[in-house]
């Protein structure tokens, strides 16, 4: 009887201190909530079931690519061209499709191909190549988006009705909502029951040692960007699947949202940390102060501005946070 | 002694946390003496010299300078009484020059621009008070890790520092730039300077300390001067006497099998030519000086580094070339040289540090054995003495000698036969070494055979089977345990090998 409840007790603590380290280890997540709290208190608008679901679909292309992103960043990389390889995928897929007249899946499989062959490209470059990632993907993202203004010519082209089929919706749920929770539940299955996610963590946390402990260096540096570029394809067929066309200027600047999506969700550039959840929190931080700010009517040139802050304030928070633990 | 300390620490005491970690120590410094601190790894050495650098802030008790209380708030503080810290990792900037680095945080200035004549000169005197002749226009970064420390010193001098605190300043040095750098001690202590040493190496004390402090967890044990006999020192710093300091035992009774066998093995430029086998049950002690290139030996057997001759053979079987992947599959287990930079991913767990090299050969289309690899780093840990709190805390939390056995127990995990040691009980306290030896003992109980590269003689003496001595990327000999001595083993490491050869051919050739 007695032991009973000692145990109990002992739980309890333990569950409190499992409290206390899980609000810790999830800051961002914290200020997501907070975050939701105050829109909730100053605007009736936020917490609708339409507007809900609008934060979902916004947030689903830059989740997307962030997720993808994650694997670059474990492993102690960056991937630029994110935003260039989506829209390079779209824009080829539309191509394959329309001028190519090849059937709707093969559009799908053919834009999943070109991001996942330009992240490979990257991958190569930096890991036999010898080039630091921030050079290689800056290269692509120039190179990617410059093929995407050739294949297109500068105008749209409309989509497979597969694609388009992703912009759409399944019952009330909305495609790209259903995309982000299946690339995320991919993502987060890879990073951590897979050899290679694990790998990508020991590459990212010390590369020599990884080495020296049999980690297949270079297979793991072109799987991150092969991944980050396939997620990018996914995520720029979201895109233009909403539009029924791929935009020659697609997604452009979106590297940097996924960035500080990735950044805010805990990860670190140094390489090592972060996940998938972190990831899909720091996403929905962005997409919620910009869809809170159109609620209260503040000016975009002023979101920026606000964007620009956060980043820099979770990120502050973040590592002061680490900088005072004992470890 | 009537003189005043320069520093002292009245019984203070530090909690982090739960955890105490300092109980009421108090140490005294003293001008132109210095104060040995002397502890196990976690006895509380650093935070101690920590506090004296104001990084921490005692709990309890009081810090005085001059007899006079003051709080040390930060390391500008510090720097302020006169009191500098010489870290292991050096507060250098690679890429300037060692005047820049002398004068860092606050250049001279003429016109607003940097005065570089003045500051060239503030470098060479600060240079000549310790007797370092060299170009003040060199990069730092091109100079070797002893001269860095000295540049390191002559900084805090320049900044009239009182009283140096040297935290491990032997580690990486060879023979010969101890011997400078005692020089220079001795040159300091003429000057009045206080000084604390941090050191793991008993042999130093004497002639270097003038008194030891000793800490075991936290606690003062015990201030004695530093000619106390070595065993003496080891016993109040364990609290118990070490019976052997090198336990080597010789119990495997199978069959004497090679399992390891290199031929004529050659690389670019360092190692020339080295033949040598190792056989089931037994420790190769691999000695010489830094730079006669053990280290690129044993990464060229492991598959880190390629080579451009020769050929090692595990169990008979020839390894490809630069291939990490197909050695550790055919048994062969490195512990790098430098634990934190090539040993280990510090900001990883236990579990997936002991982890790496099995992750996948024990994983099912491509999924990691999550329950399987856990059990087994688990079992080893505990097998090991691994002192941690779970298995899911950062490997760098732990103390040197336990992060070394997280890097052996990533091996005996992998089932690994050949064990290629490197250094493997550098940074590690008095307490761990002796357990370190004890799992090269069971590694060769069991079959396993062993290299070990060492700069320290006693322990190549103390643990190995044969010694093979290298000089210049030569092997310059081969000594049996039994008949080594450190004078044997000194005289072979010296020898210049590729002379000889090109002596011998020349006469050869007049025959």
């Amino acid at each position: 009887m007695n032991k009973v409840a000692t145990t109990t007790a002992r739980k309890q603590v333990s569950s409190g201190a499992k409290a206390k380290k899980f609000l810790a280890d999830n800051g961002a997540l914290v200020g997501l909530v907070v975050l939701g709290l105050a829109l909730f208190i100053a605007t009736p608008d936020f917490l609708t079931g339409p507007n809900l679901l609008n934060i979902g679909i916004q947030a689903s292309v830059i989740a997307v690519l962030a997720f993808g992103l994650t694997f670059v960043i474990v492993a102690a990389g960056i991937d630029l061209s994110v935003g260039s390889v989506a829209a390079l995928s779209a824009m080829g897929s539309a191509w394959i499709f329309s001028t190519g007249s090849m059937p709707g899946w093969v559009a799908v499989v053919g834009g999943l191909a070109i991001g996942t062959l330009s992240g490979a490209v990257s991958g190569y470059a930096v890991a036999f190549g010898r080039l630091p990632s921030f050079i290689a993907t800056l290269a692509m993202l120039s190179i990617a988006r410059g093929l995407t203004l050739v294949i297109s010519d500068g105008r749209p082209i409309a989509t497979a009705p597969e694609v388009s089929f992703l912009g759409g919706n399944l019952g009330i749920i909305p495609m790209p909502i259903v995309v982000l929770v299946v690339a995320g539940l991919v993502a987060a299955f890879i990073l951590n029951f897979t050899v290679m996610g694990r790998y990508m963590y020991a590459v990212g946390g010390n590369r020599e040692a990884a080495r020296l402990s049999g980690v297949p260096v270079r297979k793991v540096l072109v799987t991150v960007f092969a991944l980050s570029g396939l997620f990018a394809a996914v995520a720029g067929l979201l895109l233009s699947g909403r539009l029924d066309s791929a935009q020659p200027q697609a997604a452009s600047g979106y590297e940097l949202d996924a960035i500080a999506a990735v950044v805010i969700g805990g990860a670190s550039l140094a390489g090592g940390v972060g996940r998938i959840t972190g990831t899909l929190v720091g996403a929905l931080v962005l997409v919620v102060i910009r869809n809170g700010l159109n609620l209260l009517n503040v000016s975009s040139f002023w979101q920026q501005v606000v964007i620009g802050v956060v980043i820099a304030v979770a990120v502050g928070i973040d590592s002061l946070r680490r900088k005072n633990s004992p470890h | 002694m009537n003189t005043q300390p320069i520093l002292t620490l009245d019984s203070v005491t530090k909690s982090f946390g739960p955890v105490t970690v300092i109980k009421g120590v108090t140490v005294n410094v003293y001008p132109g003496k210095v104060q040995v601190l002397l502890g196990e790894n976690g006895a509380g050495k650093s935070t101690l010299i920590k506090m004296m650098a104001g990084v921490h802030q005692p709990d309890g008790g009081r810090i005085l300078v001059d007899g006079k209380e003051v709080k040390i708030t930060d390391t500008k503080d510090s720097e302020a009484l006169g009191i500098a810290t010489i870290h292991q990792e050096l507060n250098l900037v690679g890429s300037m020059t060692v005047a820049e680095n002398i004068s860092m945080g606050r250049f001279p200035r003429r016109f607003g621009l940097v005065d570089k004549r003045k500051m060239r000169e503030t470098a060479r005197e600060a240079l000549a008070m310790i007797g370092l002749d060299i170009d003040v226009d060199l990069r730092v970064g091109d100079l070797g890790i002893a001269r860095q420390q000295l540049v390191e010193i002559a900084k805090a001098l320049s900044l009239n520092a009182r009283m140096l605190v040297l935290d491990e300043p032997t580690a990486a040095l060879t023979k010969r730039e101890i011997a400078a750098l005692f020089a220079v001690v001795e040159d300091l202590r003429k000057r009045d300077v206080g000084m604390v040493f941090i050191s793991h190496h008993l042999d130093e004390i004497a002639s270097i300390g003038d008194s030891v402090s000793v800490l075991r967890d936290g606690e003062f044990i015990a201030e004695v001067p530093a000619d106390t006999h070595e065993d003496e020192l080891v016993r109040l710093m364990v609290g118990r006497s070490i019976e052997a300091q090198f336990p080597r035992r010789r119990e495997w009774d199978g069959p004497a099998d090679t399992l390891l066998e290199v031929k004529g093995l050659s690389t670019k430029g360092v190692i020339n030519d080295v033949t040598f086998s190792v056989r089931a049950g037994e420790i190769v002690g691999l000695a010489g000086l830094v730079g006669a290139g053990r280290t690129e030996v044993i990464r060229a057997i492991a598959g880190a580094d390629p080579y451009v001759g020769g050929s090692v053979k595990v169990r008979g079987k020839d390894l490809p070339k630069s291939n990490i992947g197909a050695a550790i599959r055919a048994g062969v287990g490195h512990v790098p040289e430098d634990r934190k930079g090539q040993g280990l991913v510090l900001g990883a767990t236990v579990n997936e540090n002991v982890g790496y090299a099995t992750l996948a050969s024990t994983s099912k289309s491509g999924l990691v054995d999550r329950s399987g690899q856990r059990s087994r780093a688990q079992d080893i840990a505990d097998k090991l003495r691994i002192r941690m709190h779970t298995l899911d805390q950062p490997v760098g939390s732990l103390s040197g000698g336990n992060q070394q056995k997280a890097v052996f127990a990533r091996w005996i995990v992998a089932n690994s036969s050949v064990l290629l040691l490197d250094e493997p009980t550098r940074g590690v306290d008095v307490g761990a070494k002796v357990e370190i030896y004890e799992l090269m003992n069971a590694i060769t109980a069991a079959g396993g055979a062993v290299v070990m590269v060492s700069s320290e003689l006693p322990e190549v003496l103390g643990m190995s089977d044969r010694i093979l001595v290298m000089s210049g990327g030569h092997i310059s000999g081969e000594l049996a345990a039994e008949h080594a001595t450190q004078d044997a083993i000194m005289t072979l490491a010296v020898r210049d090998v590729q002379r000889d050869l090109e002596d011998k051919s020349m006469e050869d050739g007049h025959e």
